[in-house]
């Protein structure tokens, strides 16, 4: 029988997730080399709404919907319930899913009530000698590692948001299949109360051309007067990686990453940023990416267009004088 | 409040990593250690919810004897006790067994909360605390910024990041298990005075295998290898002097990528 592989779709706002759709893009891939078949799993309330829009757009062999009033929103327990019921009753060899906050939040509990492996923020997959292992990076994102989950367990993996392009996607239409989740015994205990924008003033780094982007090698908020000058000297936008924002050097607006904008401006100078996952996320759809570290093993360098290992302290200042006077 | 706070140690931001000849770990001599960071978050708030509603925090530590003087400097934070489970082989080397080691440790213990980081800085994997939470079949709550405990109604109120700049409170019962991001305010420094008096603080220490758990049949992660990433894909590294290096990057961000 065809192994199973089962994908996560979330869906806010009627909108199915750009992560999700990566993951069924890898779900189908990795379908493709193991000859299995790809089921895309949908949890809502009863508005078939986004489950037809999913069925209408992805091509999977079904689209299970699970269906419960409980499921409008995500609460960690009924979701973790909805699917342990599913992952028992249909023991799919893989469930994949996008890394985002809400699987963070989901996957573990997932894990141990099915009693599975959990492999979370891959970047991809091989095979090696021992069969399938998950590639995923550690160490502030400096090393990679292959990660073999034991036999004999369920297995879920949470994808890295980009790691697969959702060009990859096969588009199609899925039968949809649904099906009520069974929640009566699950007790109410997480209430999710009122939801907080940050504050989107001004500044709209969406739509700029050239950030200069800045990170806790910055050190100190009077360095960051240094770096308005480059800023005014290219006309561009600034913005910054969590630790500056948190520091309350720049505001939260300013803020590039998972926890922030997505920007893709044509040029991006990442300065004094080491490059965590949650920062790269937010910029790596950057045209041209410059970099200027002191460490030359910092991650943004693997995703940099232009290097420099240096001190961003020399190099801004001459970079200003050079750029003043051509 | 009894509050437990979930502590464990990390190489150093600056490290300079070696894969060690197994490829498996990295190598371990030399190595700078210190709280991984959003543990420390952790710590910080547990703190600060000792100082408003009384009570006291532990620290639960999984790790070899060298894990002591992070304990020490949490100790000396303001935690009144800690737990070490000793690990000295690294037995403990995925985030169920931790999980499930720190469920184990805490079965005889009285709290009302549980903190720990997101993710830790070498393994990254942002699952132990959700883990551990599910293992005592208790609520919780991921990627938290703030929190605001209700302890007279046995509540608790946490901010969760979410993406594209979003938060959301979220309320439940308590005892919880809540994860901490970093950054969520700033960390306290130990104080002089208050390093001495750490000195005199109790660890309990329990060996691994009294807690009895079987490392063996539950589902295992394995890192079968540990490497750089290969060099394709990677950076174009402009070198010179300062000015060199400068010169040679406007003439590429001009001819080259064509973005100035």
């Amino acid at each position: 029988m065809a192994e199973k592989i089962y994908v996560l779709i979330d869906h806010g706002q009627g909108e199915v997730r750009n992560g999700s759709l990566e993951a069924l893009a890898w779900g189908q891939k990795m379908a493709a080399e193991r000859g299995g078949e790809v089921h895309a799993v949908m949890l809502s309330g009863p508005d078939q709404e986004a489950a037809r829009q999913v069925a209408d757009s992805a091509q999977a062999s079904s689209l299970l919907w699970l269906r419960h009033e409980r499921l409008a929103d995500y609460d960690p327990d009924a979701y973790a319930a909805a699917l342990k019921d599913l992952v028992r009753a249909d023991k799919p060899g893989l469930l994949l899913m996008a890394h985002i906050y809400q699987n963070i939040d989901l996957a573990p509990k997932l894990a141990v009530a099915v009693e599975g492996c959990l492999i979370t923020d891959c970047i991809g997959h091989k095979r090696d000698d021992g069969g399938l292992v998950f590639v995923r990076q550690m160490f502030r994102n400096k090393l990679n590692a292959d990660i073999r989950p034991s036999s004999g367990h369920p297995c879920i993996a949470t994808l890295q948001a980009g790691a697969v392009s959702r060009d990859e996607l096969q588009a199609g239409q899925s039968p949809l299949q649904e099906r009520q989740a069974d929640l009566d015994q699950v007790p109410q205990r997480r209430v999710s109360l009122e939801k907080i924008g940050a504050g989107k003033g001004q500044v709209d780094l969406t739509k700029a051309d050239v950030i200069v982007g800045v990170g806790r090698g910055v050190k100190k908020e009077e360095n960051l007067a240094m770096v308005r000058e480059l800023a005014e000297v290219l006309g561009a936008e600034i913005g910054a990686s969590r630790p500056v924002v948190d520091n309350d050097w720049m505001e939260r607006e300013r803020q590039i990453g998972s926890s922030g904008q997505n920007v893709s401006p044509k040029l991006y100078i990442a300065l004094g940023i080491s490059g965590a996952i949650q920062h790269i996320v937010g910029m790596k759809g950057s045209n041209t990416i410059v970099a200027v570290n002191t460490d030359p093993n910092a991650p943004i360098f693997n995703i940099a267009t232009y290097g420099i290992v240096g001190d961003l302290f020399e190099i801004v200042p001459a970079l200003i004088e050079k750029l003043r006077a051509d | 409040m009894k509050i437990i706070s979930c502590l464990k140690e990390v190489p150093a931001r600056d490290t300079r990593y070696q894969v060690d000849s197994g490829q498996h770990w990295i190598e371990e001599g030399g190595l700078t250690l210190e709280i991984n960071e959003c543990d420390e978050y952790a710590l910080e708030e547990a703190l600060k919810l000792q100082e408003a509603h009384g009570g006291e925090v532990s620290i639960l530590t999984v790790g070899g004897a060298r894990s002591e003087k992070s304990i020490r400097k949490g100790l000396a934070m303001g935690a009144k006790q800690a737990i070490l489970v000793e690990d000295e082989e690294r037995r403990v080397n995925h985030p169920y067994a931790a999980a499930k080691v720190m469920a184990q440790a805490l079965q005889d213990e009285e709290f009302d909360l549980v903190l720990a980081g997101t993710q830790s800085d070498d393994y990254s994997y942002a699952q132990t605390g959700v883990m551990l939470a599910e293992m005592l079949g208790l609520p919780h709550a991921t990627i938290v910024m703030e929190i605001e405990a209700k302890p007279d109604e046995k509540k608790i109120k946490a901010l969760r990041e979410m993406e594209s700049g979003w938060f959301q409170w979220v309320e439940m019962p308590l005892p919880a298990v809540l994860t901490i991001q970093a950054g969520s305010s700033q960390v306290r420094y130990p104080s002089l005075p208050n390093i001495m008096k750490a000195k005199r603080k109790e660890i309990r220490r329990i060996p691994l295998d009294d807690l009895g758990v079987d490392l063996e049949s539950m589902p295992r992660l394995e890192i079968s290898r540990l490497y750089f990433e290969e060099a394709e894909g990677k950076a174009e590294i402009l070198e010179g002097d300062t000015r060199s290096v400068v010169d040679l990057l406007v003439e590429k961000l001009r001819k080259e990528a064509r973005v100035l």
